[in-house]
């Protein structure tokens, strides 16, 4: 890994994204994604298989949607100099949610996806409130939260409940050639996300925000406002990340958010793409990477058919090495 | 210690209301079976004390709980020989995870929330490999005694945790805890004043290590060899430790009171199931009290430290 | 739950072909959503302590697994994944290709000890056949999206038949239906809501788990007897099932189940259980379980009371069998066989040599009694090793599988 940041003035895969985003801590992260493509090609051509196929290239955006839009909103709340652990519920109770009151057919699809960007935003107003107004850290606010939905889950469903009518699976299974729905409402999350964070009054505010409360709140930012706007964006992405699992899944199912491991590997995603855990630094391109990244990474082992338990070995490395060089890289930049 | 004052209250309350549920509660022999029952969670939570209070994170105690009772029991194949060898290792091993810990975050610069989430990662997946994916082996019986049995009747946990205890508090007392707590106030102004921040957070680590491979020996001994052992338990050890009213972000909280908080939510859980709420409400309530108490807690506390060190 | 299900879904594979085709590439498989609705049953009796009858309980399903269990199976006496119950023969000569094959395997998870033993004896299974010539498999690590995108994936890699072990039954059905027009798919250990598959591979299933356990602790347990129930965690339909027969069979006795609680497979949090439990009744006349990962910590809590252990239920893990004959306990080990991971194999070269294979394949479910206890104590094998694998005379046993000769 130290090599590839060596022979970083190379151009690399990822230049336009980096360029529209402006935020530098993207670059290593697709510039690494650019290598592990490269060796996934080589490692996977050399037991026989071929990596860089039109299945594969689905494969991965599929895989990697669902992640991808909660590591977006898990982006705009770290930047914020906060964090949510309380995704991974909140995505199992969205999926409930939305089947449920799409079971009623068609007509029903709207008044569903309503309701669950709804309940997010609430989600996300009370996770934000927590840690403004009772000052309670984000980590033990957002676990609180979690277990308080886990609760209402394990009280009111004992397994996969709904159904969502047949038109609605199209998000999670049509694509438009090699580009599925799913990854083009990512894209339009993370676009969204960057808009946001990147052109308007409240992203600034975000970063201000993260960057140091102290200042921004004596440069006369309201910065509990800030906070509690950037958990409702975070929840609202992780309601959109529920509606979209259950076009997959066709149910809702109270488990699929926490056995997707959504609020770690969210966290795990945008630390990845250059953000610092800290706040105020980073951005979404870099999570597009982090997540991207994962998926490709998670395909390669797919395509070796590795042992899972390998897999989170090698995950937690590649994690912790390469937040130990964006470390480096920040010292001495 | 003011800061702590509501936490041995809440404690207090919850005791009473067992007691009243269950008269025979405060009996010797279910007391301590009580405290018996709480003691790995309130070693854990000792040991994840010293690393918030220094400002850190430890996420990957629960992984590291599970790979030592399922390295113990492959390693120790129920031979009595082997029981005491092995728990020196595994003790090694504790300190070890700690002391890797440790330097990735100080020496490496990366957040200990990352360092020890990969840590958790490795740790779980890398035991798994070695043992091809489910526990091997069984504990002796001599392993189990320190979890199972008892000296007279008094139960070995609970001397262990007496010691444990007095160990933690002592440490405390001594210049290492007031330099830590400093590290965790504010590590510019410690290492101003010539305090070894690295060195004192990744002792923080190592303590946090060594408190994982006790509980290990103790929940390996009470109820054997299982993969789910330590599942979870990370966060039951933060959550125990900041109910004791111990400020995330650190250089806030004692020790006594991080260990309070893990016997209040032991008695939480007792509590739950004496009034028959049903497992399902049990996170609901959980998460609730957490809240509140935190909330509670930081009333009095205007100070507002950034949300994630 | 499949004859319930065959029926619903006769009707709902037809209902999918005419879904409306969008102007762009779907992989939409051809499939309604699942109805969520099976038949609840009314509320149980009351006063015997085993609380509503589940919304899992289909009384048809249960019949017929009652049934099963005398029922005598065909096939060779001495390879039980052979076996089937009642089979119900279906032609294959419509997937018929000479060999070699390319076989493709999603599975649900490797996360506990019965996968564990299973994919091994399943890898084992494969060794054993050289027409087999790839053998490819994904492991979804229990995530249902994940096992979406697996089964596509492996659409797509020339795979001549396609075994699934689906990680939930409703969440995977879109995704099982999907693959069925492309592929001859095997389905087992859970069922989808679609018939579908060329097969669907199970043991008899939880009804007659649960009830073999049940039955035993009645005929064990005096009249009056308190029973503590324990389940690993409410709304999986494999141990719902379990649970919803043992209940039929105690509201139907004498016995007075004063608790049912969930240990979520943590032993410690067993000990702790049946220790509260000791402690508040002062005794215990019999313990029932779900599954027998935490029978050993069950038994302990009764050794560290100082009370003898009442009768009690694990399954075929060599750590209860051990405990069993060591402290020679009352019990019974009800299974839920792992040698059912060598059936899909089998199943899948049938299926491409034409020769017929049961709709629904019922294995047999034996349970281990105290006669036959002695014939599955397997020492040197690991405490969490499952002793119906099925696995003694295949390749590698027992260094495989973490044993030693």
């Amino acid at each position: 890994m130290t090599e590839q940041i060596k022979v970083r003035r190379v151009p690399a895969g990822g230049s336009i994204l980096q360029r529209l985003s402006g935020d530098r801590p993207a670059r290593p992260v697709y510039l690494a994604l650019a290598l592990l493509i490269l060796l996934g090609w080589l490692l996977v051509a050399l037991d026989g298989g071929q990596f860089v196929s039109l299945e594969n290239i689905v494969g991965i955006q599929q895989r990697s949607a669902a992640l991808g839009i909660v590591a977006v909103g898990q982006t705009v709340v770290i930047l914020a100099g906060s964090l949510d652990l309380s995704v991974a519920y909140l995505i199992s109770l969205n999926s409930l949610v939305a089947a449920e009151i799409m079971a009623g057919g068609d007509g029903a699809v709207l008044p569903g996806v309503t309701t669950v960007l709804v309940v997010s935003a609430l989600v996300g107003l009370v996770n934000g409130l927590i840690i403004t107004r009772l000052r309670v850290h984000a980590f033990i606010a957002t676990l609180g939260v979690a277990l308080i939905i886990r609760g209402l889950l394990d009280q009111r469903y004992d397994g996969p409940a709904g159904s969502v009518p047949a038109s609605f699976l199209h998000i999670g299974y049509d694509r438009i050639g090699p580009v599925p729905v799913s990854a083009l409402l990512w894209a339009a999350v993370a676009v969204s996300a960057w808009f946001l964070l990147s052109r308007t009054r409240l992203g600034y505010r975000i970063y201000a925000v993260g960057g140091d409360a102290e200042v921004a709140r004596l440069s006369g930012v309201r910065t509990g406002r800030v906070v509690v706007a950037a958990h409702v964006i975070c929840s609202v992405c992780a309601g959109i990340a529920g509606l979209l699992l259950v076009s997959r899944l066709a149910a809702g199912a109270p488990t699929v958010g926490t056995d997707g491991g959504y609020d770690l590997e969210s966290i795990a995603a945008v630390v990845l793409g250059g953000t610092a855990l800290a706040g105020g630094r980073g951005g979404v391109a870099g999570t597009v990477g982090g997540v991207l990244l994962l998926a490709v990474l998670d395909s390669v082992f797919n395509q070796l058919e590795v042992d899972s338990f390998a897999k989170d070995v090698v995950r937690g490395v590649v994690l912790v090495a390469a937040l130990a060089i964006y470390a480096r890289r920040r010292r001495t930049a | 210690m003011k800061r702590s004052l509501p936490i041995f209250v809440v404690l207090a309350a919850l005791l009473v209301a067992i007691a009243v549920a269950n008269p025979y509660f405060l009996d010797p022999p279910a007391f301590l079976a009580f405290v018996k029952r709480a003691a790995p969670l309130v070693i854990l939570a000792a040991g994840q004390y010293f690393v918030i209070v220094s400002g850190e994170f430890d996420l990957s105690v629960g992984s590291l709980v599970t790979a030592e009772v399922v390295i113990a029991a492959r390693l120790i194949d129920g031979t009595a020989a082997a029981t005491w060898p092995v728990m020196v290792l595994l003790i090694a091993l504790g300190l070890l995870a700690g002391l890797v810990n440790g330097s990735v975050t100080t020496l490496l610069r990366v957040p200990s929330f990352i360092t020890t989430l990969g840590m958790m990662l490795i740790l779980s997946g890398a035991v798994f490999l070695w043992t091809g994916g489910s526990p091997r082996g069984a504990l002796s019986p001599q392993f189990r005694e320190l979890g199972r049995g008892s000296l007279g009747p008094v139960p070995w946990s609970v001397l262990i945790l007496v010691v444990t205890a007095a160990a933690a508090i002592w440490a405390m007392r001594a210049d290492f805890g007031r330099t830590l707590v400093a590290a965790g106030d504010n590590d510019r102004a410690a290492a101003l004043s010539g305090v070894r921040v690295p060195r004192i957070r990744t002792i923080g680590f190592m303590i946090s290590g060594l408190s994982a491979a006790v509980a290990a020996i103790l929940l390996g001994g009470f109820a054997g060899v299982s993969a789910q052992v330590g599942q979870g338990l990370e966060f039951q050890a933060i959550t125990a430790v900041v109910l004791g009213g111990v400020v995330l972000g650190g250089g806030r909280g004692s020790v006594v009171a991080a260990m309070a908080g893990a016997f209040t939510l032991e008695a939480l859980f007792t509590l739950l199931n004496l009034y028959g709420i049903s497992g399902a409400l049990e996170p609901a309530v959980q998460g609730f009290i957490i809240i509140g108490a935190v909330a509670l807690g930081a009333v009095n506390f205007r100070r507002r430290r950034p949300a994630v060190a | 739950m499949q004859i319930a299900s065959r029926r619903l879904f006769a009707g709902a594979a037809l209902a999918g072909l005419v879904l409306a085709v969008a102007a762009c590439t779907s992989d939409t498989p051809t499939t309604s959503a699942p109805s969520g609705s099976t038949p609840a049953a009314e509320a149980g009796a009351s006063g015997k302590g085993t609380g509503e009858q589940s919304k899992f309980f289909v009384q048809a399903d249960y019949d017929a697994q009652m049934a099963m269990r005398t029922a005598q199976p065909t096939g060779p006496v001495d390879k039980p994944w052979e076996q089937s119950i009642d089979p119900e023969l279906i032609d294959t000569a419509a997937y018929k290709k000479p060999g070699p094959y390319h076989l493709c395997f999603s599975n649900a998870a490797v996360n506990n000890a019965w996968r564990q033993v299973g994919w091994k004896s399943m890898q084992a299974e494969v060794s054993l056949h050289k027409e087999i010539k790839t053998f490819t498999a994904l492991d979804a690590e229990g995530k249902d999206d994940k096992q979406i995108s697996d089964i596509a994936e492996l659409q797509t890699k020339g795979c001549d038949a396609l075994i699934i072990s689906p990680n939930t039954t409703a969440t995977l059905t879109p995704a099982v239906s999907g693959a069925c027009p492309k592929v001859p798919v095997i389905v087992f250990d859970r069922g989808v809501q679609t018939d579908c598959p060329v097969t669907f591979i199970k043991p008899i299933g939880g009804y007659a788990f649960g009830a073999e356990a049940a039955e035993f602790l009645v005929g064990k347990v005096p009249p009056g007897g308190k029973i503590l129930a324990l389940r690993i965690l409410p709304g999986v339909d494999v141990l719902e099932t379990r649970w919803s027969a043992a209940k039929v069979a105690f509201d139907k006795s004498e016995l007075k189940v004063v608790g049912v609680e969930f240990t979520d497979g943590d032993a410690a949090k067993t000990k702790s259980i049946v220790t509260d439990y000791i402690q508040r009744y002062g005794k215990i006349d019999g313990v029932w379980m779900d599954a027998g990962a935490t029978a050993v910590a069950a038994v302990e809590a009764f050794e560290d009371a100082g009370q003898p252990v009442p009768p009690i239920n694990g399954e075929d893990q060599e750590d209860f069998l051990k405990k069993w004959s060591e402290a020679k306990l009352t019990a019974i080990a009800p299974t839920y066989p792992t040698y059912q991971w060598r059936t899909p194999i089998i199943a899948a070269l049938k299926i491409l040599n034409g020769e017929q294979v049961p709709k629904v394949w019922n294995l047999p479910q034996p349970a281990i009694t105290q006669d036959k206890l002695a014939s599955y104590l397997r020492p040197g094998m690991p405490p969490l090793h499952y002793a119906l694998c099925g696995c003694e005379n295949l390749p590698g046993y027992p260094e495989k599988w973490g044993g030693t000769s």
